[in-house]
């Protein structure tokens, strides 16, 4: 017996309108939208009274550290943190150990993924082992359904490589994220560079470190006329580089973290390396115009870069800690803060969190991914039942000793956010009701 | 702003007051006689537990805290850790953990990162943290024996003693801080220390050896070095951090020499009574000129011997200031 969902008395978020409905989902799909609709007998209610209803959110940016030599999460533990958090769809980062340079790798953590209750889509790496040298066999991943490629962690550095992988990649129909940082000039760096790096006698990255490969990347897009994703931006400068970038009709998208809009280096002023991220948190003036950027359009999409750390690791001197923090649990409440909390458009906060980064992994419906469900949705009867019901006015504390990764490195241990994740409905089930996994 | 460092710890110059600065120095003052007695020794902090780990190679540093804490009766626990489990990955909680589970009072500690004193502080939140020296970050008690051995000189010459020609004699003082100033920790503790004395402190270093973002420090650039030893009333020197990759930052160290260092034609330049400072241990030959660096104006083998009353009195307002709190 199939179980039909009503989710009832919420108001639905569509890409243009927001209007109150109930939906129905019935073997995986949308069955039915609209106000006030009869409950079928054996119909199971989901309250969504006082919430929005919108397409459940994609990462297209998640560490699930799975295979890793020393394995501080899992692909099970990350997902079920994701299913707290909202996310239907998940982008697996290829920086694992060994790094995701191949077909069969791919496939071990798509099997790995198929286990969850959501969808776990694999970032492929652009070159072999993350070395930045010699393509990875893109078109054999791509064969597998990966979409975006990116040798995260790091930027492909040589300028030739990027060029061959963009024109490589082109006819594939796949997308190059880079991760944008110029390591000869940010190496060695711990913080963001400026007055409070160089009080602090810590190494900074520079901004200039993230601006000159955004800039040299929207030129190689240009050239080769490929497709480029700029991962988690931080300046000021480079929202700027974007809408020039734009202006000119290339293809390039963008998205942001939510910690770099919620966050900024002052916190590193206690050298407590749960603040230590790359790129760093940048200047209070940088924050603001990423939050200005997501508001106008410039950003396409929130990603957390969500990256598990063990504790142990977190315990070392900030210049020798590793880099990364929890994100998947806390972003909506984030985002829906840096949106302007009661100010938040609802369209703009599911395009940022579910529709763009949908578009941009190429995990819509109308993309039929290798083996996964359509994410993004525009919430109408026949769409994959990948649905969140978010309460915009709910209050909560984040407390790391609740999370579901296995591990605690969140900077946002007892922060008070408005915000939450009533339910998530991932492929017609309902995987999170009342904020807590059923 | 700290007002006093009484009953807390010591991490760093950055954000201390002039007053929490002039009472190390009075009490410093008390513990020199102590110096010169033929016992060396006071019974200020008998019984209680001074640990002293270094996680990077030191020889003067460490002998003048673990002599500071001696004379003041303290026993010392003195840990070699360079060499032992933290380069087998262990973590600096698990580390300080395992030593104050011997029953410490304060942790004298020098580490090649900087903030590890500000971190190991929030894991002992009972025992007294000493700085000796974080990364590129501060070295407190350098900062504080550079002013007490100024302040010392400065006071012999009007005839009077440190205490009564108080902290006012550094006012208005000139001090040139001359090297390596991007890489060194003893530049950022000795802005702090003589900007808080109300000195003016002038920066001279080949343009990569500056901090990033030196506009923003509480202090002004030089633009031509030899007209800055003639404005100088103190000069600091600083070794080349070729540790910290300094080597790189110029092209060689016969032309750090030439555009920055203190060579015997350069240093008669020098206003007459000017004083050099060196931190030690010195390149002679690099930063410094042999014959400069032992002219009777270098107050080098002071800035030593001052170390010890410096770092007494740092131990024992820490440390003393917790008990007469807890009593």
């Amino acid at each position: 017996m199939t179980t039909r969902l009503v989710v009832r008395g919420g108001v639905v978020v569509g890409p243009k309108t927001v209007a109150p409905a109930d939906v129905v989902i019935e073997g995986g799909r949308i069955t039915a939208v609209g106000e006030n609709l009869d409950v079928p007998s054996r119909s199971r209610v989901v309250d969504a009274s006082g919430c929005w209803v919108g397409p459940g959110f994609v990462d297209i940016h998640t560490h699930l550290r799975e295979p890793s030599v020393n394995e501080c999460d899992t692909i099970e533990s990350g997902a079920r943190a994701g299913a707290i958090g909202g996310y239907c769809a998940l982008v697996a980062m290829p920086n694992t150990e060994p790094a995701l340079d191949s077909a069969a790798l791919v496939a071990y953590v798509l099997q790995l993924g198929a286990r969850t209750p959501l969808d776990v889509a694999v970032a492929g790496a652009i070159t072999k082992g993350r070395l930045g040298e010699s393509l990875a066999p893109m078109a054999e991943m791509a064969a597998l359904g990966v979409r975006l490629f990116t040798d995260d962690g790091r930027a492909v550095d040589d300028p030739s490589v990027m060029r061959r992988a963009l024109t490589y990649a082109k006819p594939l129909g796949v997308r190059l994220a880079q991760h944008c940082e110029d390591e000869r000039l940010a190496g060695g760096g711990a913080m963001n560079e400026g007055a409070l790096s160089s009080r602090l006698g810590l190494v900074g990255r520079p901004a200039l470190a993230e601006e000159l490969m955004v800039m040299r990347d929207i030129e190689l897009a240009a050239l080769t006329g490929g497709s480029v994703h700029f991962m988690h931006l931080t300046t000021a400068r480079s929202m700027d580089l974007l809408r020039a970038a734009r202006a000119r009709g290339l293809d390039v998208t963008a998205e942001v973290t939510a910690h770099h809009v919620t966050l900024d280096e002052s916190l590193c002023e206690g050298f407590d390396p749960i603040y230590k991220v790359h790129p760093p948190l940048r200047t209070v003036a940088d924050v603001a115009a990423l939050r200005r950027a997501l508001v106008d359009g410039t950003v396409d999409a929130v990603a957390t870069d969500h990256a598990p750390h063990s504790p142990e690791s977190k315990d070392l001197p900030f210049d020798e800690a590793p880099p990364g923090m929890l994100g998947l649990e806390h972003a909506a409440a984030l985002v829906y803060e840096a949106l302007g909390g009661g100010d938040c458009d609802p369209r703009r906060f599911f395009d940022l969190l579910s529709r763009a980064p949908a578009r941009i992994a190429q995990l819509r419906s109308s993309d039929q991914p290798v083996g996964l469900s359509g994410h993004g949705s525009d919430v109408l009867v026949g769409d994959d039942a990948n649905l969140v019901i978010f309460d915009p006015s709910s209050q909560w504390r984040i407390n790391r000793d609740a999370l579901h990764s296995r591990t605690a490195n969140t900077p946002y241990h007892e922060r008070l956010v408005i915000g939450r994740v009533r339910a998530t409905i991932a492929k017609g089930h309902l995987v999170v009701e009342d904020g807590e996994l059923t | 702003m700290t007002s006093s460092i009484r009953g807390t710890n010591l991490l760093s110059l950055d954000g201390l007051s002039r007053d929490a600065i002039v009472e190390i120095l009075e009490v410093a003052d008390s513990f020199v006689e102590v110096n010169r007695r033929t016992i060396k020794k006071v019974p200020a902090l008998k019984g209680r537990v001074v640990a002293s780990i270094f996680f990077e190679e030191s020889t003067r540093t460490r002998l003048s805290f673990e002599t500071a804490a001696k004379r003041l009766s303290a026993d010392v626990l003195s840990l070699a850790v360079a060499s032992s489990s933290v380069k087998k990955g262990e973590s600096l909680r698990d580390t300080i953990s395992t030593i104050d589970a011997l029953g410490i009072d304060a942790v004298v500690m020098r580490h090649g990162s900087s903030g590890a004193a500000l971190q190991v502080s929030r894991y002992v939140p009972h025992v007294s943290v000493i700085n000796a020296g974080d990364g590129q970050h501060q070295h407190p008690t350098q900062g504080l024996l550079d002013v007490y051995t100024i302040r010392e000189v400065l006071a012999e010459r009007h005839g009077t003693t440190g205490r009564e020609g108080g902290a006012d004699l550094l006012r208005d003082l000139h001090v040139l801080i001359v090297g390596d100033i991007r890489h060194s920790r003893v530049a950022r503790s000795d802005v702090a220390a003589f900007g808080a004395m109300g000195a003016h402190v002038r920066l001279a270093a080949p343009g990569s050896l500056l901090p990033d973002d030196v506009a923003s420090w509480p202090a002004d650039v030089a633009n031509d070095f030899d007209e800055a030893l003639e404005w100088a009333d103190v000069v600091g020197l600083l070794r080349l951090q070729k540790e910290r990759g300094s080597g790189a930052y110029v092209p060689s160290l016969r032309e750090f020499t030439r555009t920055h260092g203190l060579t015997a034609e350069r240093a008669r330049r020098l206003r007459p009574g000017a004083l050099i400072m060196h931190p030690g241990p010195m390149n002679r030959g690099v930063e410094i000129d042999s014959r400069v660096a032992d002219q009777a104006n270098s107050v080098v083998e002071r800035q030593v011997a001052n170390g010890v009353p410096i770092r007494m009195a740092v131990l024992y307002l820490c440390v003393a200031g917790l008990a007469s709190g807890a009593e």
